[in-house]
């Protein structure tokens, strides 16, 4: 049964959780000029000067901005404490080479053009890049910056340009490498392109700042999978940005599966600026880390844009999962469709915070958004927020959120019939998520994620 | 041995009272009707039979064929052959109905010892049983109720009866919200089941539904307890006068008893 809840207020109170574990001390942790010094060299190096003066820029504004406490509106229910206990340092290069047998069941057996980062760094022999002078380029942001591509300076650190972010602001300052995908205009890129990155996570506080750049040509379709997964259970550290610029009528598909591991910290920034009539469908599944913050943001720059925006947060145990969405309607006639689904369990907190802008000349626009939340136990929590400022008098807006258990009628009415009190269980979660997954448009990555839905509350959640 | 003996039950649920020492036996073969006024205890008397756990038993027993019933879980009395077809199907949106529908007749085959059925047999079986049914097997693509009309629910109820050939049935209200031709469908539907070796309890307000499928035996319920039973006729009188009937003559009998 779900019940309603009054979206002018949150759900429940937070309730700040550590893990058991780490309860009886306080640990020292890193202020923002120590995080600075670690990081002053990594990765910043034979860079363009146009981008050399963004990075100072960009790191003046974090020194100015700070990192954020829970009485910093957009971090209310956040605290980052997990990762300022961490002992941060820019990931080395693996020391140990990863082979094409080790990173196959990560690939879901999806045939893609793909592009493989280990602890932050492109590693050519494993990835599958696109024949030069197609219609689809895929290349490590380092080449693409050593080779001067035409799109970089006109569009990196433009489109995720707002460094109220601190951590976009750091990734910024501090990026190393990540992807740039171009489709040409006017091409439907048949091969979806998958950037797959590897944490080794071979030593504790290792930190990687991913930086991707995507550019969908006028009239152009493309599917890009963005993977996060870690290969042992030390802490690390992932600060990603992905920049999407869609031209007109241009269709983009991007789904990002954050499945890193359960002691991670996951801080992710997903910002797309949509030109006239261009379609943008964001797939979003979080089922990692210890702290996984997403933004996911989007900007109709030009008329008759839509968006959906999908996502899935699976947290247990001590996990804090974490969705602020900006859709921001600059221009008329734009349609924001928004689905996100929680399912929480043990005593993890999930956080949604939807907020939709209509601007005063954005008539006609259809926003709706919809957070759903099923626990699975007494100790978890969930903080709900829409947030709606709408300047536009000829517009439709609606958005609802629920928080809920799980609907004992519909658990009964499949018992009766002999499934197992486990199995049906396990039918409803994945009911539950299916409204995400079900939308995904790749089959392997369905498929991955219904197993992974299985094998996850397989035993008592 | 009777298929199903229900001795002395009494059953409250939220703290009311609701079955009084209730009891009824069926044989295989046998079709019994249950009927009676709105609140005498009709679906708890399903509920309590079913499993469902808000309903607590306070005293008496259940047998079903030699086990006793009120032990086992929802699923183990499903499997053991007890089937209810619910008077308010759920929705349950995002499960496939034939995925579902899959899932239960294995889990039944199972604990019978039988071995699966792939999907293309399950297909197969699906397909003839829907025709059964008259059943729109485009449903079946569907999440399990989820949109049906009234009518699609409940012909859907007696179609996962069909597939999972229960030994005992057990109609809740089946005929409430269907008009005359759904009514006749789940009617012939629920007649063309009709084995030597399984049974059905049809539980009804109305007679109407009696006229589709003839039970043997009629039995009256009145606030938790059984206050009458009788043959097919007895459905006829109880259209023809009421409920008020049945009460004025047990109260009446009950007076010349105290």
């Amino acid at each position: 049964m779900t019940a309603a809840v009054d979206p002018s207020k949150d759900v429940a109170a937070p309730a700040l959780r550590a893990d058991p574990a780490d309860a009886h001390q306080p640990r020292p942790t890193m202020s923002m000029a120590q995080m600075l010094a670690a990081f002053r060299d990594a990765g910043t190096d034979a860079v363009p000067g146009w981008l050399k003066q963004r990075r100072v820029a960009a790191l003046a504004r974090a020194v100015e901005v700070g990192f954020p406490t829970t009485s910093d509106e957009e971090w209310r229910f956040t605290p980052i404490t997990p990762l300022l206990e961490l002992p941060l340092h820019p990931a080395q290069p693996p020391a140990h080479r990863l082979t094409a047998g080790e990173i196959a069941p990560l690939t879901f057996g999806l045939e893609a053009c793909r592009l493989v980062f280990v602890d932050g760094y492109f590693c050519g022999e494993l990835s599958s890049l696109p024949a030069p002078g197609g219609d689809l380029r895929a290349v490590s942001l380092r080449a693409a910056l050593a080779g001067g591509a035409p799109e970089l300076e006109a569009h990196l650190t433009r489109v995720a340009g707002d460094e109220a972010l601190v951590f976009t602001a750091l990734n910024t300052a501090f990026f190393r490498d990540g992807a740039l995908v171009v489709a040409a205009p006017g091409k439907a890129i048949a091969q979806p392109v998958h950037l797959l990155f590897i944490a080794t996570a071979g030593e504790t506080g290792a930190a990687a700042h991913v930086r991707n750049l995507i550019v969908a040509g006028a009239g152009s379709e493309v599917k890009i999978l963005e993977t996060y997964v870690s290969l042992s259970d030390a802490p690390h550290f992932t600060n990603t940005v992905t920049e999407l610029v869609l031209g007109a009528e241009a269709r983009v598909e991007h789904c990002k599966i954050q499945e890193e591991n359960h002691r991670a910290v996951h801080i992710a920034d997903v910002q797309a600026r949509q030109d006239r009539g261009s379609h943008w469908t964001s797939h979003s599944v979080s089922t990692g880390a210890k702290l996984a913050r997403h933004q996911i943001q989007t900007l109709f720059d030009g008329e008759a844009g839509v968006c959906i925006l999908n996502g899935l947060y699976l947290a247990r145990g001590g996990q804090l999962a974490d969705y602020h969405t900006v859709v921001d309607h600059a221009k008329p006639r734009c349609e924001s469709h928004e689905f996100y689904h929680g399912i929480l369990s043990g005593n993890a907190h999930g956080v949604f915070n939807g907020k939709i802008f209509v601007r005063q000349d954005a008539q006609k626009t259809n926003a709706k958004q919809n957070n759903r939340n099923l626990l699975l136990s007494d100790d978890a929590v969930v903080n709900t927020k829409p947030q709606l400022e709408i300047f536009a008098d000829d517009v439709k807006c609606t958005h609802g959120a629920t928080v809920g258990q799980m609907d004992g009628e519909a658990l009964f009415y499949l018992r009766s019939r002999g499934i197992g009190l486990e199995q049906a269980r396990q039918m409803m979660i994945r009911a539950f998520a299916s409204d995400v997954v079900d939308r995904i448009p790749l089959e392997p990555v369905r498929a991955h994620l219904n197993h992974k839905l299985t094998e996850r509350f397989k035993d008592k959640p | 041995m009777a298929l199903l003996d229900i001795r002395n039950l009494s059953a409250r649920v939220e703290g009311r009272q609701i079955l009084k020492d209730l009891s009824l036996s069926l044989n295989a073969g046998e079709v019994h009707a249950i009927m009676g006024p709105n609140g005498s205890g009709k679906s708890t008397l399903a509920s309590v039979l079913a499993g469902r756990s808000e309903y607590e038993v306070t005293a008496g027993t259940v047998v079903f064929q030699g086990a006793d019933l009120l032990a086992m879980q929802p699923e183990e009395r499903a499997r053991a052959g007890v089937f209810l077809a619910f008077q308010y199907p759920v929705e349950i949106p995002g499960v496939n109905s034939t995925y579902f529908l899959r899932a239960a007749l294995n889990e039944c085959r199972k604990s019978r010892g039988e071995p699966e059925l792939a999907p293309m047999e399950f297909l197969k079986l699906v397909k003839a049983k829907s025709k059964i049914l008259e059943l729109d097997p485009a449903l079946l693509n569907r999440p399990v109720n989820e949109g049906f009309s009234g009518g699609e629910k409940k012909r859907n109820e007696i179609f996962q009866m069909a597939v999972l050939e229960p030994r005992l049935a057990i109609l809740d209200e089946t005929d409430s919200g269907l008009d005359i031709d759904a009514l006749q469908a789940v009617a012939a539907g629920v007649n063309k089941l009709r084995r030597p070796d399984n049974a059905a309890l049809v539980i009804t307000h109305y007679q109407r539904l009696l006229n589709y499928i003839v039970p043997d035996f009629v039995h009256v319920l009145v606030d938790g307890r059984i206050v009458l039973s009788g043959g097919k006729e007895l459905a006829l009188t109880l259209e023809a006068r009421g409920y008020d009937w049945v009460t004025d003559q047990t109260a009446a009998v009950a007076d010349v008893k105290s």
